[in-house]
C-alpha cells in the first residue's frame, strides 16, 4: 500500500465485548497521527456481548467526503475465528483484498479465491502479555500490530501512540502485543 | 492564538468538547440514544474537574428543558442534548424557550421518530420543531458539531439575537462515528465567547421580576411579532459572526455553502452528514462532464432564502433532498425552497427527494439519480411528480 493515495477501506470482525470497536477506533486515531483523514465507526445500531459485531475504518491522504457505511473493504480482520461458520467474512471485500486471521495456523491452510491471506496468532500473544484469558483473550491491540505491517500504510510508532490513547489500561502490555503481531504475522 | 489541538474523536465527543469548550453552568440531560454519549462526556468533564458546571439528572426531557429555562432565566449558560422521542417531549418547553427569548443550546443527535421505534438518522425530530422558535444549525462533520456548538452560543446569545438553538449531527452516521477534528484552545474560546450576561435582567430573588407571564390578546400578537422579527433580523448577525470564526479559528462556514453551483445546470440542496456522499457524487458527475453543483443547507432557521436565490436563481433545476417527510405535502427543505422562490420572476424547476428515513442509506448513486430526475424535468421543461421517494426497497414494498 505504501504510496498509494486512494482511500483504503477496512472491516473488523468480532464478537461483542472483544473490543473491534475499539481497534477500529485506534486504527483511525494512528493514521490520523500521520495527517490522513480517517473514519472508523461501528456497526450502526445495537451490539450484544458474545454476538457477532462488525466495526470498520476509512483512511485516505485527502479529505473523506463520503459517509456511507463500508460495503466493499480492501482488508478484512478477523479477531475470533468461531465466525467463519457464521459470518461470510470476505462479504464485499475487494478483489485482491486481504485477510488477517487470528490462528496458530498457516495462511495455506485456507482458501478465500483470490483474497490474500495472511494470519497471526493474536490469542496467543495476547494472553502471553496478560491480556484478558485464554477463553476471552483481548486481542485487538495485537491485531492492529499485524494491519501495520500487512497494509503498509499506517507506522507501527502510530500504532502504539494510538494504543495509549484509546486504551484505558495496561499500555506497556498492550504496545508490546502490537509489535509481537507485527514481527510475527505470517503470509508477509 | 494557542494552538488547535488534533483529535480522532465521535461526533457526541465533538459537540460535548464544543459546550465544554463554550463553559455551560448549567446541563440539565436524559440519556437517549444516539446523543447519550453527550451527558456522559459532560459529567466525566465535571468529574474530572475539567469543567465547573452543574448536571442535573433529571427524569424526562420535558424536564430537562424547563431545567434549561429556569437556569436560563437566572442568568446561567445552559446546555442540553436530546434526540428523537426526548425532543418530541420536549416540544412545549421548546416554545417557551424561545417566547422567553433565553438563548439555551442543545445538541441534537438527529433520530427518526416512532413509530416503528427507530434509533437511526433522521431529521424528523427537529424537523418537527421547526415552528418554535428556535435557530436550527446541521453539521455536515464532526468538526462543523465542535464548532457550530461555541458559534450557537456566541449567536444565540448575541443581544441583537437572544434565542435558543439546535446544532443536529446526524444519528450514529456522526453521533457514533469517529474523524479527526482540530479543537480550538480555551482562551481562544474564552475571548471569543465571553460570559453569558442577561441584558434584560433575570430571575434573582433580590430583585424580584416575572418571566413568561400571561400575554393576553392586548399583548401576545406584538410579543410575537417581536419574536419573529428577531429571529428574521439574524441572518446578517450570523454572518457576521461566522466572519469573526473563520478570522480566529480558519474554518469557513455559511448559512448555505455552494460547491461548484456558479455554472450549474442543476444543483442539488442538502443537509446534514448527505452533503459529504453528496458532494464526492457531484465531483463525479462533473468529471463526466455534467454541470452539477451542491449547495449545502448549514442554517435551516432562519431559512437562508436570500443566499438560495443568489446560488440557485439561475440554474435551471434544483433538486431539493430532505431527511424528512411532511405527510400530505413533501419535505421541509423542499416547502422551504419552494416558498423562497414564489415571488421571483425567474425559478429553477424544484424537485424533491425524500431520502435516508430511518437511518437508510444514502448513496453517490442515489444524488445521481436525482440529478438524472431533474434534468428529465428540465429537459421536460415540467416537473410531473414533485416529491419522489428515493432508495425504496421494492421487496419491503411488496
Amino acid at each position: 500500500m505504501k504510496g498509494e493515495t486512494r482511500m483504503y477501506e477496512v472491516r473488523f470482525h468480532g464478537r461483542g465485548g472483544q473490543g473491534a470497536v475499539t481497534a477500529a477506533h485506534t486504527l483511525s486515531d494512528a493514521a490520523f497521527r500521520e495527517s490522513k483523514d480517517v473514519q472508523s465507526f461501528p456497526m450502526f445500531g445495537v451490539e450484544r456481548r458474545g454476538a457477532p459485531v462488525a466495526a470498520f475504518a476509512r483512511i485516505d491522504e485527502k479529505e473523506i467526503d463520503i459517509k456511507t457505511q463500508i460495503y466493499e473493504p480492501d482488508m478484512v480482520i478477523v479477531l475470533d475465528m468461531s465466525l467463519l461458520d457464521v459470518v461470510d467474512v470476505t462479504d464485499g471485500l475487494k478483489e485482491g483484498g486481504k485477510i488477517i486471521l487470528n490462528t496458530a495456523k498457516a495462511p495455506s491452510e485456507f482458501d478465500f479465491g483470490d483474497a490474500e491471506v495472511y494470519t497471526v496468532n493474536a490469542t496467543k500473544i495476547a494472553v502471553d502479555n496478560g491480556l484478558g484469558t485464554e477463553t476471552n483473550p483481548i486481542v485487538n491491540t495485537a491485531i492492529l500490530g499485524a494491519y501495520s505491517r500487512v497494509a503498509g500504510n499506517v507506522k507501527l510508532k502510530n500504532i502504539k501512540k494510538a494504543i495509549e490513547n484509546n486504551v484505558p489500561v495496561k499500555h506497556d502490555e498492550n504496545k508490546k502485543a502490537a509489535e509481537q503481531a507485527y514481527e510475527s504475522v505470517v503470509g508477509v | 492564538m494557542g494552538e488547535q489541538k488534533g483529535l480522532t474523536i465521535q461526533g457526541n465527543m465533538a459537540t460535548a468538547l464544543g459546550a465544554k469548550l463554550s463553559r455551560p453552568d448549567v446541563i440539565p440531560a436524559y440519556p437517549i440514544t444516539p446523543s447519550t454519549l453527550f451527558p456522559e462526556k459532560i459529567s466525566e468533564y465535571i468529574a474530572d474537574g475539567e469543567l465547573d458546571a452543574s448536571m442535573i439528572r433529571v427524569e424526562s426531557e420535558h424536564s430537562a428543558m424547563s431545567a434549561c429555562i429556569g437556569a436560563s432565566a437566572s442568568g446561567a449558560r445552559a446546555c442540553t442534548a436530546s434526540a428523537s422521542q426526548g425532543i418530541a417531549l420536549m416540544h412545549e418547553m421548546l416554545f417557551i424557550a424561545a417566547g422567553m427569548r433565553l438563548p439555551i443550546v442543545m445538541a441534537v443527535g438527529n433520530r427518526a421518530l416512532s413509530a416503528p421505534i427507530n434509533i437511526w438518522a433522521d431529521h424528523q425530530d427537529s424537523i418537527s420543531s421547526r415552528d418554535s422558535g428556535w435557530l436550527q444549525f446541521y453539521a455536515e462533520k464532526n468538526q462543523e458539531g465542535l464548532d457550530l456548538m461555541i458559534l450557537a452560543f456566541r449567536i444565540a446569545e448575541d443581544e441583537r439575537v437572544l434565542l435558543p438553538a439546535m446544532v443536529g449531527i446526524d444519528g450514529f452516521v456522526l453521533t457514533h462515528t469517529v474523524e479527526g477534528v482540530k479543537a480550538p484552545a480555551q482562551e481562544d474560546v474564552d475571548d471569543f465567547l465571553p460570559p453569558y450576561e442577561p441584558p434584560h435582567g433575570k430571575l434573582d430573588p433580590e430583585e424580584p421580576m416575572t418571566f413568561g407571564s400571561l400575554g393576553t390578546p392586548e399583548y401576545y400578537q406584538e410579543l410575537k411579532y417581536d419574536q419573529t422579527q428577531a429571529m428574521e433580523n439574524t441572518p446578517e448577525i450570523i454572518d457576521e459572526i461566522f466572519d469573526e470564526f473563520e478570522e480566529r479559528f480558519g474554518r469557513e462556514y455559511n448559512r448555505i455553502t455552494p460547491y461548484k453551483c456558479e455554472d450549474a445546470d442543476i444543483i442539488l440542496l442538502t443537509m446534514g452528514s448527505m452533503s459529504g456522499t453528496a458532494r464526492a457524487a457531484v465531483d463525479e458527475m462533473r468529471e463526466e462532464g455534467e454541470k452539477v453543483g451542491l449547495a449545502k443547507l448549514t442554517v435551516f432557521r432562519p431559512f437562508p432564502g436570500d443566499l438560495l436565490k443568489e446560488i440557485a436563481g439561475d440554474a435551471d433545476g434544483l433538486a431539493v433532498v430532505d431527511r424528512n417527510i411532511s405527510p400530505g405535502f413533501g419535505g421541509a427543505v423542499f416547502a422551504e425552497s419552494a416558498g423562497t422562490f414564489i415571488n421571483e420572476n425567474r425559478s429553477p424547476l424544484m424537485k424533491n427527494f425524500i431520502v435516508g428515513l430511518g437511518g437508510r442509506e444514502i448513496f453517490k448513486r442515489n444524488f445521481k439519480e436525482m440529478y438524472e430526475k431533474t434534468k428529465e424535468a428540465v429537459e421536460a421543461g415540467e416537473v410531473k411528480k414533485p416529491v419522489e421517494w428515493i432508495n425504496m426497497d421494492e421487496d419491503v414494498m411488496r
